[in-house]
């Protein structure tokens, strides 16, 4: 019996650990293992040893990939905040409110792509939304893509849309699994509104919170297709974030080695992320 | 209950409370209008400024006509299907039977596969992307559906396990020892007893991995290159190439490319929602 259900299990885990280990666990490696080398995609890999790395840190492009990112991530922390806030509004069992919601939604279930276009038209410096509202209010007008200065926020923008609805909707669910008796009880206490969100709600979404910001993280670090799609880098390599930049290096100036020695440490940065992710999920389990 | 229900409230209170969502909710779509305004004028009527303005009768369908006739974009929403849809039954498949075992087969080191598959869905696509677009290229199926097809599937299969894993968890032992006791095999109770009780966790995944595979724009760049295999995502950046100057089209195609995502959202939202909210609990992607 105990052998039996042994070799059924070895037959059910099969073809997803087959298909995990070859295309994602098997190619994590490679990939670490070719940042120490210096190729150009065709002829023989020169070892290289952490030269990479050391070129990695005196480029300059790499710096300002790196503080994108970061800006990146500091920016997108107005995602819960607004995701918060209209999941508040739209938290309501009035008819028609379903379609409302769905329609604040929206933004989620659309490719990259499409918002990246989406935005490129709004933030466009001659037929652009933003120049219409500026010039009909008689302000002067702008060109956001255009600037070395701008360029990467018209893309945390264009990113925030969508991240908003999805913390929009994660912080839905957490408000409909809010007992009920607390906040009743909070209400017979005398707590008002304000006092109620702050010392009853928002505490008791502590674990809506954290999953928030962890996907609001990976979603900052791991931001290319904006980049793609608005601004390539552009102007002058000012908007480039890491996973760009990675690319580029690869298949533009068929530097693989390089574009590895990058991916690696985007992936180093993930890591601590997704270590933090780990623990709080198999700690909370154990508990 | 927070906030407040409205729905005992005065009516003028309610009244107020629409208002104001009927106006945060232009403000949000706003970005959405504006393509869809461009996507309805010819290039000249942009040109002279005409913008908030009627546009040329004659001009309402010309840029959705010509993108549908004159371009490759039914061929690149074919393209996505063809990718998207036996990605999906894929993962599915593969991850129910892993979460069965991971769930229901405890064995030394379970925890820990289950740790790699959440933590390998997590990392970025750029370490991977080098070695994964050489093991394509050596064996013999670089720009072919069926790269990206294996590779949704192996990527996927990390957090779609986890997901229905946690599923089948859940479902009583006393159910499948009966089973057992009566004689079923493993894989018997795999499919009559398990399957179907997790006729909705199958759902929500389904829709949530159809969203994340159709929307793939990196491997879509990696994988492949010719147009006839090439999805819909790649596609638009490509046509957007082609209309350089027509800005009118590349919102017409944008919008249309925006059509089957938005559709299946529509029809199957509670799944996703569903999907989504239960997914973040364990893993956010």
């Amino acid at each position: 019996m105990r052998t039996r259900r042994g070799l059924s299990t070895v037959v059910l885990l099969a073809p997803a650990c087959l298909l995990f280990s070859l295309f994602v666990v098997y190619p994590l490696v490679r990939g670490i293992a070719l940042s120490f080398y210096e190729w150009n995609g065709v002829d023989a890999k020169t070892w290289v040893g952490l030269d990479n790395y050391r070129e990695l840190f005196a480029d300059p492009v790499f710096a300002t990939a790196l503080a994108n990112n970061f800006r990146w991530l500091c920016c997108y922390v107005a995602a819960p905040l607004l995701g918060f806030g209209l999941a508040l509004l739209v938290n309501q069992r009035l008819p028609g409110m379903q379609l409302a919601r769905s329609l604040f939604f929206m933004p989620f279930v659309l490719s990259q792509v499409v918002v990246g276009l989406v935005f490129s038209w709004f933030f466009h410096s001659r037929f652009g939304l933003l120049n219409e509202i500026l010039g009909g209010l008689g302000l002067a007008t702008v060109a956001p893509l255009d600037s070395e200065r701008w360029s990467i926020y018209t893309m945390i923008v264009a990113g925030l849309w969508p991240q908003t609805a999805y913390c929009m909707i994660l912080y839905l669910t957490g408000l409909a699994t809010l007992p009920r008796e607390l906040t009743d009880a909070a209400r017979v206490d005398g707590a008002r509104r304000w006092s109620l969100l702050r010392y009853v709600v928002v505490p008791q979404l502590r674990p809506v919170h954290f999953i928030v910001f962890m996907v609001c993280a990976v979603a900052a670090l791991r931001s290319f297709d904006y980049v793609m799609i608005m601004t390539l880098g552009g102007p002058y390599d000012s908007s480039t974030v890491l996973g760009y930049y990675m690319y580029e290096q690869t298949f533009l100036s068929q530097r693989y080695g390089y574009g590895a020695a990058i991916a690696t440490v985007l992936l180093a940065l993930m890591s601590c992320i997704v270590f933090a992710l780990l623990w709080h999920l198999f700690y909370r389990e154990r508990r | 209950m927070f906030p407040i229900p409205l729905e005992r409230r005065s009516p003028s209170v309610r009244a107020g409370y629409r208002v104001a969502v009927a106006a945060t909710l232009a403000v949000w779509l706003l970005p959405l209008l504006a393509i869809a305004l461009a996507s309805l004028r010819s290039q000249e009527d942009l040109n002279r400024g005409n913008y908030w303005g009627w546009p040329a009768l004659a001009q309402l369908v010309d840029n959705y006509a010509t993108v549908l006739t004159d371009s490759r974009l039914p061929q690149f929403v074919l393209n996505s299907f063809l990718v998207t849809i036996p990605a999906v039954v894929g993962t599915v498949a593969f991850a129910s039977m892993a979460g069965f075992a991971l769930a229901k087969h405890e064995f030394r080191g379970s925890r820990l596969l289950l740790m790699v598959f959440i933590g390998g869905n997590l990392v970025p696509f750029q370490a991977l992307m080098i070695p994964v677009r050489d093991l394509i290229i050596a064996i013999g199926l670089y720009d072919s559906r069926l790269a990206l097809i294996l590779f949704h599937m192996a990527f996927q299969t990390g957090f779609c396990t986890l997901f229905m894993r946690n599923f089948i968890r859940d479902i009583p032992d006393d159910a499948l020892d009966a089973a057992r006791v009566e004689g079923a095999g493993e894989l018997t109770i795999f499919w009559r007893i398990v399957l179907p009780l997790v006729r909705p966790a199958i759902a929500g995944v389904s829709v949530l991995i159809f969203t994340f595979v159709w929307n793939d724009y990196f491997w879509s760049l990696v994988l492949v290159q010719s147009d006839a295999i090439r999805p819909l995502t790649a596609g638009l950046q490509s046509l957007r190439g082609m209309w350089q100057t027509s800005w009118p089209l590349v919102a017409a195609g944008s919008l249309l490319a925006a059509v089957p995502p938005v559709a299946v959202f529509f029809l199957l939202q509670r799944h996703l929602i569903a999907g989504l909210t239960y997914g973040a609990r364990a893993d956010p992607l």
